[in-house]
């Protein structure tokens, strides 16, 4: 069945994104498909610039028939979808997008009346004293640099935190440093290695993953890194840039020389987008974070709208893929058109199976609860705005903020550059300690247009600069 | 299980923890009335939150001045009063003129206003340019009213609620009144089961949402929502320390001493009832007029937009005074995207209607009367009295 009058935008071109589009024009329909970024791929399988010639394997190692499948599903798809690269969506309001083409530093308004939400996530931040060094990135930026520019945030680096990406990551970075003479200085995970032992269980549903895990572990020891678990940071030292790490491991303080530090904890998901589109958020214990909600399908309370990925909730790569086609049948499905219902009650239940497994991610590195317990009163948690520990806990204290945006109101914490996208994690842990609340019960930050900053010299769209539904306005 | 409501008796009852409430409240603790304010959610998160700043008497309605300088004295002892300073700032309002009969326009209202001191200064010319030079080639001049300024609405008013608790009002955040009843000498306003408040006096201060009250009572007044649109760029050199308008409207716009510059002008659009945000076109229309007026923001970026909802009369005057129809009601509400400035002298002037029943300040051009509809009876009775 051909729907023709039916054109939905998909935000991400990330995993979720990309089987979501696959999806639609396996069905006849053909989506719009907006990125920030200059070439799809997402996070995970983020591409170098088309001139770089680094080949997938030494760009995504194991995952490399993976990215390879997923670009040339993208490149494969180029005649039936209205692509869009270098496409922030910045607004959303009274079904219309608005959208700032990056390069020409255009805006343009694309009209839509089904949206697949596919925005991915960011690294969750806990700041540590001395963060806001230069030198000083978080995990995935240092991943990003190495992906996508085949560069080092330097040369003997500490990596800090927790999480599957901290092994990652390093795995990564001591890999290419047998090449480039990097060396990883330590990895500092601070979950226990008893969290571990007891995930084990949870984890056994996915072995292969597993599997990978304990791989980048077992080579890092292998080749001399040194791996403390249980860890606090304590510090990032230096004058003008950073050049030791101290952490404690409960009884005495350690430090690591070190010219570079690729810290986080996880990862949050990017939520703004949905909150503009006025999506229906809940409390999600399993991921610490108010999300938006969504039923099986990746319906949101808002019809018409859709979310899939990391977006929606941290669950991988296999699963933003998992969750973009299913969250296209949804939306196929709610048109009239019909599609396999086996096979969405098959991606459902893949779905429903990863939980375990998340869980048991969750508990092998758990979010380090006592982080705001610790944190000391001169500690900046937002940098854009020079807040700190202790701004945020005096203003709980003398002018009774148990919320978030009163927080924000009266300290400026998350009123910067980023809206709280850096920030927002560290500051909700804060207020929840200095308040005796639960975390759960302080909010969250509302999410407020532009989505990021945006360039005051708006041009009109550029003649022919965007598909032909651009110019449709209301 | 059951819950007990908690009731309580006051001299005062009022609805509503923004500007004019809170500072209501605050000037009545310090009669040492006792008063009992009902927010439905946080005290000043809306209008007087979330608004532009701008601490302003110039441009007035002149029937509004003798508030606005009464205000403009509350301003002045803010530290004293509320426990800080809110970012206020005297740093001067400079309304521009982008043609002669702008010109002409604001000469005219330096005239009008002169009774009031208000101390403007018309500046044109090379002057213009010297004590201005980020200001664009549009501007042909503009009048300076030196002592007015601009400061933080996220932190004054919350301030006036704080200030107000601390001097021993009883301020209920998170307690929506959902019902007010009258037995022709007590209010019984109760917010659910939860909280119940007895008392003689009630002021309605429920910005844009008072319609509902006044018109229980039998004063239904035409008052819709307006939403102005707001937006901040992230922060540039410091470069300007008055707060501009423009004659006829448009754009506004201040540099906080951080260096970010706030902008409103144009409509932002209604969510639902209680939220509003701004609109694209609005955001791009600012963004326009932004450049025009100070070139130098060409390069900068908007990180931020949003709105509120304001009350708006048809006259653009807020209702304030006391209910035609009920003994011991008292509004004040309305202010039609005005109200930060004259706040706290609003405040004032309602502590001294629920206390003596009349007003030092002159408003009667803001009665609700001149909403109502002469009624049959009253024409009959004040025939009967000639
Ligand atoms: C920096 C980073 C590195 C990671 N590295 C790994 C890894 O090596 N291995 C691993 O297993 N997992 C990794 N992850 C997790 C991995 O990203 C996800 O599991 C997976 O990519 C999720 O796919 P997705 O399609 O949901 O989102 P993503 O892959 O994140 O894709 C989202 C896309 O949406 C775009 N987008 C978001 N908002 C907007 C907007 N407003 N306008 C326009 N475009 C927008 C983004 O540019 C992005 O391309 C990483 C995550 C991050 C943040
Ligand atoms: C975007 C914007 C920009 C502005 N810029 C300026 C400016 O630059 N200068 C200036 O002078 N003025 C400005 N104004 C106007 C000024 O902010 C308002 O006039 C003033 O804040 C009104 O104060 P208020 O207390 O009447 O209303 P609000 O601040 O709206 O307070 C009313 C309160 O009543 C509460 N409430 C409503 N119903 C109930 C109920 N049933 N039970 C309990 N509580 C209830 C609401 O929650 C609210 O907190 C602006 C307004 C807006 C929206």
């Amino acid at each position: 069945m051909i729907a023709p009058t039916l054109q939905p935008v998909i935000v991400g071109a990330g995993p979720a994104g990309i089987r979501a589009a696959q999806t639609l024009v396996a069905h006849g329909v053909r989506p719009v498909v907006m990125d920030e970024s200059a070439r799809g791929g997402g996070q995970i399988y983020r591409r170098p610039p088309a001139h770089f010639a680094r080949s997938a394997q030494t760009l995504y190692g194991t995952e490399a028939h993976r990215a390879t499948a997923l670009h040339s599903t993208l490149d494969g798809l180029y005649a039936h979808i209205d692509y869009q690269p270098n496409s922030l969506v910045w607004n959303a309001q009274g079904g219309q997008l608005d959208v700032l083409h990056g390069p020409t530093q255009t805006t343009r308004t694309v009209p839509y009346g089904q949206l697949i939400v596919a925005s991915g996530a960011t690294d969750r931040v806990l700041p540590v004293p001395g963060w806001t060094l230069p030198g000083v990135y978080t995990l995935g930026g240092a991943q990003v640099a190495l992906k996508f520019q085949g560069c080092t945030i330097g040369r003997n680096v500490v990596l800090m935190g927790t999480g599957p990406l901290l092994y990652l990551v390093a795995y990564q970075y001591a890999k290419a440093g047998a090449q480039a003479g990097v060396k990883v200085a330590a990895v500092l995970d601070t979950a226990r290695f008893a969290d571990q032992l007891a995930a084990l269980p949870g984890m056994l549903t996915q072995p292969s993953v597993l599997a990978k895990g304990l791989y980048y572990v077992g080579w890092l020891r292998a080749h001399g890194v040194a791996v403390h678990t249980g860890v606090r940071p304590v510090r990032v030292e230096g004058e003008t840039r950073v050049n030791a790490v101290v952490w404690s491991d409960g009884r005495s303080e350690h430090s690591v020389p070190c010219d570079a530090v690729g810290f986080g904890y996880a990862l949050r998901s990017e939520t703004q987008l949905a909150d503009l589109l006025g999506c229906r958020f809940a409390w999600a214990p399993m991921h610490r974070a108010q999300l938006p909600e969504r039923d099986s399908a990746g319906r949101t309370s808002v019809p018409g709208v859709y979310l899939a990925g990391d977006g929606a909730g941290i669950m991988g790569a296999d699963a933003a893929e998992w969750a973009g086609e299913r969250a296209a049948l949804a939306l196929l499905a709610d048109h009239g058109v019909k599609v396999d219902a086996a096979r969405a009650a098959e991606l459902e239940s893949k779905l429903t199976k990863l939980m375990p497994f998340r869980q048991g991610l969750e508990r092998a590195f758990p979010f380090p609860t006592d982080w705001a317990v610790n944190a000391p009163d001169a500690l900046v948690v937002c940098r854009c705005e020079n807040i700190t520990a202790g701004e945020l806990r005096a203003c709980a204290r003398d002018a009774g903020a148990d919320e978030m945006n009163r927080l924000k109101a009266l300290t400026r914490v998350g009123m910067g550059r980023c809206q709280g996208r850096m920030c927002g994690v560290a500051a909700a842990e804060i207020l929840a300690q200095a308040t005796g609340k639960p975390v759960e019960l302080v909010g969250r930050l509302r999410g407020q247009a532009p989505i990021k900053p945006i360039p005051i010299h708006l041009q009109a769209q550029a003649a022919g600069a965007a598909s032909a539904t651009a110019e449709h306005t209301a | 299980m059951t819950t007990s409501t908690r009731v309580i008796d006051t001299d005062v009852a009022i609805v509503g923890g923004g500007i004019m409430g809170a500072s209501a409240a605050l000037a009545l603790r310090r009669k040492g009335v006792s008063v009992v304010l009902l927010e439905r959610d946080l005290c000043g998160s809306r209008s007087s939150g979330v608004n532009y700043g701008g601490v302003r008497r110039q441009g007035r309605p002149v029937s509004q001045l003798p508030l606005a300088q009464r205000a403009h004295q509350v301003w002045a002892n803010l530290p004293a009063l509320i426990g800080t300073d809110g970012e206020y700032q005297r740093s001067g309002h400079f309304k521009i003129g982008r043609s002669e009969a702008d010109m002409a326009s604001l000469e005219k209202y330096a005239e009008v206003s002169r009774d009031f001191d208000l101390g403007i200064q018309l500046i044109s010319g090379a002057t213009l340019r010297e004590r201005c030079p980020w200001l664009g080639g549009r501007a042909m001049g503009g009048s300076l009213c030196p002592d007015d300024g601009q400061a933080n609405p996220r932190l004054v008013s919350p301030a006036f609620a704080l200030a107000a608790r601390r001097a021993g009002a009883q301020i209920l955040e998170r307690t929506p009144m959902t019902s007010v009843e009258h037995d022709g000498k007590l209010f019984t306003v109760r917010s659910g089961t939860a909280v119940t408040v007895r008392a003689p006096v009630l002021i309605n201060c429920a910005g844009a949402w008072a319609g509902a009250l006044a018109a229980q009572f039998g004063e239904a007044v035409p008052i819709h929502s307006g939403h102005p649109a707001m937006a901040v760029t992230e922060p540039l050199p410091f470069f300007m320390h008055w707060s501009l308008g423009v004659e006829g409207g448009g754009i506004y716009c201040r540099q906080v001493a951080r260096g970010n510059l706030v902008l409103g002008g144009g409509a932002g659009v209604a969510l639902d009832a209680d939220r509003a945000r701004s609109e694209r076109s609005a955001i791009a229309t600012l963004a326009v007029q932004a450049v025009e007026l100070l070139p130098q923001l060409k390069n900068a970026h908007f990180i931020r937009t949003w709105s509120g909802t304001e009350g708006y009369l048809p006259d653009r005057q807020p209702v304030l005074g006391k209910s035609h129809t009920t003994p011991g009601l008292i509004h004040g509400f309305g202010f039609a995207g005005a109200g930060f400035q004259i706040g706290p002298g609003v405040g004032e002037v309602l502590a001294e209607l629920a206390l003596d029943g009349r007003s030092t300040t002159p408003i009667a051009a803001f009665a609700i009367e001149r909403f109502l509809p002469t009624t049959v009876a009253e024409v009959a009775s004040t025939a009967a009295a000639h």
